[in-house]
């Protein structure tokens, strides 16, 4: 039984965490200026646009900055104290908060070229998470 | 160019309560116990006040300014909830000396109260919540996100976690002179990095509290403010600066909103950084007193570290520093413990730790993840 907490899914995330289940990380990339956000929204925030599409992008990114937890927030988590969560700078622009495998703790740095993996982690979710590249 | 607020309004009361761990008290209960702290710290009754601002409560905010206004029975010409997160301290002052000057009221009375260290279930931990997917990913609570920041920090500029601890013994210093202070027993940086790590590159001493509480302060005219009981500290500068509220979607996740809400404040006030006396920085967190230094101008972007170094910071330093202890030592009723302490410097009623000669200071407060940002620049 998965006990850590899943997304929130929402009609304006969907789309994200059905690419995630198909294992394709995808965006919503600006159709009048080529800007490429995250999280989902509802407009750009470069050009004001609402015309947003999902598009599959790269995959790939580097280590922006990471913290290590100690402190237990979730129950779900003591087995996995101390953990890292990293911010991935994506190749496309955007940055997003999430974790990486087959790395070590001590290995972590910032400017790490990664790419993404993906976390079946139940049967209808999915998690993208990142390793060394 | 419109005429300039700068010395035409003043804070002329200041309310305190118990503070620290206060089981069994109402939100409700601390803004009445600060408002009327603040009224007798005046010389005002209840009917001379007619505007009235709160920062809602974080563990209740079914409190607000109106309801408030009934239980102290002032009928008001002015009145909001004001939510700036972490910032609202001073961006009330703000708010409370544009409206007087504006002719809106007389009078201002603003004022916070928060129960985040007793609250039952969930309230008690608002701030340890995630935000949007990150909860999946195990990343909780405000510490965890400003130690990304703190790790950026240190990877652009080199800033150590003993320089961090350095902020952490210099504050609890003061706060060992301070009487209202939640902690009050000195430590060394050998301590704070022996701490127990919270979220690295935080350790739990560049961490502040969390508290039970209230604070008010009444905001009034130059002119009035010469004829009450206490001496007029008047509001030299003001100004806000707001990053984007997520720190992942800032270009650059090392610089505050101290840079354009410094620059407004000082403009307006017609000073520079050198004619600072005494300050009083929004610590949430040790790392960020550098970092706002440095984008307030004391000090270059980077040198933050450097800067606060060599007692400058303390008691007897060039500039010192929160000087009651801060939300590091003294305790985390957001930005009211900066403008609260500021005050009283310029009062010259700050006892054992009181700066000599202290005629000018500067308060921030700021808000969410290094997201909200205001500062005052208060002069007696």
């Amino acid at each position: 039984m998965y006990e850590k907490p899943l997304p929130h899914i929402d009609d304006l995330n969907r789309p994200y965490w059905e690419a995630a289940k198909r294992h394709e990380l995808v965006l919503q990339r600006c159709d009048s200026c080529g800007h490429y956000r995250y999280p989902a929204g509802l407009s750009c925030p470069a050009c004001l646009s609402d015309k947003l599409r999902w598009v599959k992008v790269s995959g790939r990114g580097t280590v922006y900055t990471w913290t290590v937890i100690h402190q237990l927030y979730h129950p779900a988590f003591t087995a996995d104290l101390p953990y890292a969560v990293v911010a991935v700078e994506l190749a496309e622009g955007p940055r997003m908060n999430t974790s990486l495998t087959a790395c070590k703790i001590e290995d972590i740095r910032v400017g790490m070229p990664v790419e993404v993996v993906f976390d079946d982690v139940t049967e209808v979710m999915t998690l993208p998470r990142f390793r060394p590249r | 160019m419109p005429m300039s607020i700068k010395d035409r309004c003043a804070i002329v009361g200041l309310g305190y309560t118990a503070q620290g761990k206060i089981p069994g008290r109402s939100a409700m209960s601390f803004y009445l116990e600060a408002s009327r702290d603040a009224l007798n710290d005046a010389g005002l009754r209840p009917r001379d006040i007619d505007g009235l601002l709160i920062q809602p409560c974080p563990t209740d905010p079914r409190v607000s300014a109106f309801s408030l206004a009934q239980e102290i029975g002032m009928e008001l010409r002015f009145g909001a909830d004001q939510q700036v997160q972490g910032a609202s301290a001073c961006a009330i002052v703000q708010h409370a000396a544009m409206a007087v000057d504006a002719g809106l009221c007389d009078c201002c009375l603003c004022a916070f109260a928060d129960t985040s260290r007793s609250a039952p279930g969930d309230m008690g931990i608002i701030y340890q919540r995630a935000w949007g997917a990150d909860a999946a990913y195990g990343l909780f609570g405000v510490a965890a996100n400003y130690a990304m920041i703190a790790r950026r920090y240190m990877h652009e500029y080199g800033i150590t976690s003993r320089q961090f601890g350095e902020v952490a013994v210099t504050f609890r210093r003061h706060a060992s002179l301070n009487p209202r202070a939640q902690m009050r027993q000195t430590i060394t940086i050998d301590n704070h990095q022996a701490s127990r790590w919270v979220a690295e590159p935080l350790h739990l001493l560049d961490c502040c509290l969390v508290s039970d509480g209230g604070r008010a302060l009444i905001v009034t005219s130059a002119e009035r403010a010469r004829n009450l009981k206490k001496p007029p500290v008047y509001v030299m500068g003001m100004g806000q600066g707001h990053p984007f509220a997520d720190p992942l979607r800032r270009r650059v996740m090392t610089v505050t909103g101290a840079v354009a809400s410094g620059k407004t404040a000082f403009a307006m006030a017609g000073i520079t950084p050198r004619e600072i006396d005494v300050c009083a920085i929004y610590d949430a967190f040790s790392f960020v007193v550098p970092l706002q230094l440095e984008d307030l101008g004391f000090c270059r972007k980077g040198e933050g570290g450097a800067f606060i170094g060599g007692g400058r910071i303390g008691m007897g330093g060039e500039l010192p520093t929160n000087t009651s202890g801060g939300l590091l030592s003294e305790v985390y009723l957001q930005g009211w413990v900066g403008t609260h302490e500021m005050v009283s410097q310029l009062r010259g009623e700050c006892g054992e730790r009181q700066v000599s000669g202290a005629e000018t200071g500067l308060v921030t407060s700021s808000g969410g993840v290094l997201s909200e940002h205001a500062t005052l620049i208060l002069r007696r």
